[in-house]
């Protein structure tokens, strides 16, 4: 009710749900017997209700990253936290929706979205009444006793978004979810995720390697180097949704991200072709 | 052959005798095969899953593997006597090892994915092993276990014409004697069409089991 009507979208975000600081990953590449930098220092803060992408070139770190804030991995150095809380293992608070949809291939759409709910001890009852209502808003009404390998990839990155959504996490953790799915069904997630955003409202982290998608869904867009890792620039996306990707505005942007990116995309192919030479 | 098979019981020592003879072995061979499968999946998933375990044991495994079960008839015949006893080790045994290998191998393959997935969701640590890596190394594990159910009926004919004095390996040997190839040829038979229909209950079971995988 306090909430103004339209937010001026230069507000800054005033309870950051995450917060990262200082935070490095060093891996040891075991065959080269080199330390790799994969995260060079990141500071961040992603604020509440905040939809925030991620975008950089391949082998930026952007995935690491997501993997210390679900607490697959762990830094190095630096610390995040939920709510104040450092993150040391993953957990339900924290949905994670992957590019390979990872769901259980022997369980059928409503048990996989029932399977959080079902391992946290939540009675059974409650557990059927959630399952219901998450396969309404996911759009997967009379496919409730299918199994994941009758599915198409669209279906199934719902069954996964489902399967975080009846958790009812703090933040979702999404990476490159839609990356294997054709343009058509991509762009129908990208909708549908977003109305199932702004209906329930929650923190999203968003990983891409794609322009237009990391400005279509972003209300701030995070642009990243080549490795070593780190934020190069923090782009705010000011256009009121939904965003239309055929406008001036939406292209300036575009425009905009893409210089940005230019540089490190240039980066990482240089290190790839040098690689490649020795 | 017919008269072994459906004759009248007392007309000639084998005459009527293949029903009895046929359940003895088929007797062993369930009883020797459940050993086998219990012992077998519960090892193969702490030798999968646990680095410790696996560490202890698959050198154990790996060594006896190779031997020949023939080889340990002595010792069932002294440990066990002449008893169907001395028959459910030897096919435990020989059957064990299919399936433990099968499972170990079914349950150190679980994509690490589907255990970050359910991590994430929030699966306490004890329960990954039910809930996870287990069922997805079922197809491995029935794998295993057809495996250890065909070998299960060349081990019964081993063991019963080494260990025990009843069962269609018994009657093989003794017909022998007295050389009467047909009841050899009929005892072939019935050893190969009743290891074809354990080998399809096991398939059907398997595919009820695994029918997110569109079966076998």
């Amino acid at each position: 009710m306090s909430r103004p009507a339209v937010a001026s979208p230069m507000t800054e975000y005033k309870s950051p749900r995450i917060v990262i600081r200082g935070l490095r990953k060093h891996f040891t590449d075991i065959a080269r017997q080199e330390e790799i930098v994969a995260i060079d220092g990141v500071d961040l803060d992603i604020g509440d209700d905040e939809f925030l992408t991620i975008l950089g070139p391949s082998g930026c770190g952007k995935t690491t990253l997501l993997n210390i804030v679900a607490g697959f991995d762990q830094a190095t150095s630096g610390v995040v936290t939920l709510d104040g809380e450092p993150i040391r293992k993953p957990g339900p608070d924290r949905g994670v929706v992957f590019q390979e949809y990872a769901l259980f291939p022997w369980l059928s759409v409503e048990q996989n979205i029932e399977f959080g709910l079902r391992e946290r001890g939540i009675p059974k009852a409650q557990r059927l009444e959630r399952v219901r209502k998450q396969i309404a808003s996911v759009g997967l009404s009379g496919f409730e006793r299918r199994y994941p390998q009758e599915l198409s990839g669209g279906m199934r990155q719902r069954v996964a978004l489902g399967r975080v959504l009846a958790n009812d996490p703090k933040i979702l953790l999404m990476d490159e979810p839609f990356a294997a799915l054709d343009a058509q069904t991509r762009t129908i997630m990208q909708q549908e995720l977003l109305f199932v955003w702004s209906t329930e409202r929650r923190t999203a982290l968003f990983i891409t390697h794609n322009i237009e998608e990391a400005i279509l869904l972003g209300d701030r867009v995070v642009v990243m180097t080549a490795r070593p890792g780190h934020i190069k620039e923090i782009v705010r996306v000011a256009l009121p949704r939904p965003r239309d990707v055929t406008s001036a505005e939406f292209n300036q942007m575009r425009r905009k991200v893409a210089a940005l990116l230019e540089d490190e995309v240039q980066a990482t192919f240089a290190t790839l072709q040098g690689a490649l030479a020795t | 052959m017919q008269e072994w098979m459906f004759g009248q019981p007392g007309s000639t020592p084998y005459s009527g005798t293949w029903l009895q003879h046929t359940l003895n072995s088929s007797y062993r061979v369930f009883g020797g095969f459940i050993i086998a499968a219990v012992i077998g999946v519960t090892l193969g998933c702490l030798i999968g899953w646990f680095r410790l375990v696996s560490d202890l044991l698959d050198p154990i495994i790996q060594m006896m593997r190779p031997i020949p079960i023939t080889s340990w008839v002595p010792f069932a015949v002294i440990f066990f006597g002449i008893r169907d006893a001395s028959a459910f080790f030897l096919i435990a045994l020989g059957a064990f090892f299919p399936i433990v290998v099968n499972t170990a191998a079914g349950v150190a393959g679980t994509p690490k994915l589907l255990i970050r997935a359910a991590r994430m969701l929030g699966i306490r640590r004890y329960m990954i092993l039910p809930r996870v890596v287990i069922p997805s190394a079922m197809p491995f594990i029935f794998t295993g276990l057809r495996l250890g159910i065909g070998l299960a009926w060349v081990l019964v004919i081993v063991a019963e014409m080494l260990a025990v004095k009843s069962g269609l390996g018994f009657v093989m040997w003794d017909s022998y004697y007295f050389l009467r190839m047909d009841i050899i040829i009929g005892a072939m038979l019935s050893v190969g069409v009743l290891g074809f229909l354990s080998d399809l209950a096991i398939r059907l079971i398997g595919r009820w089991v695994l029918r997110w995988s569109h079966g076998l």
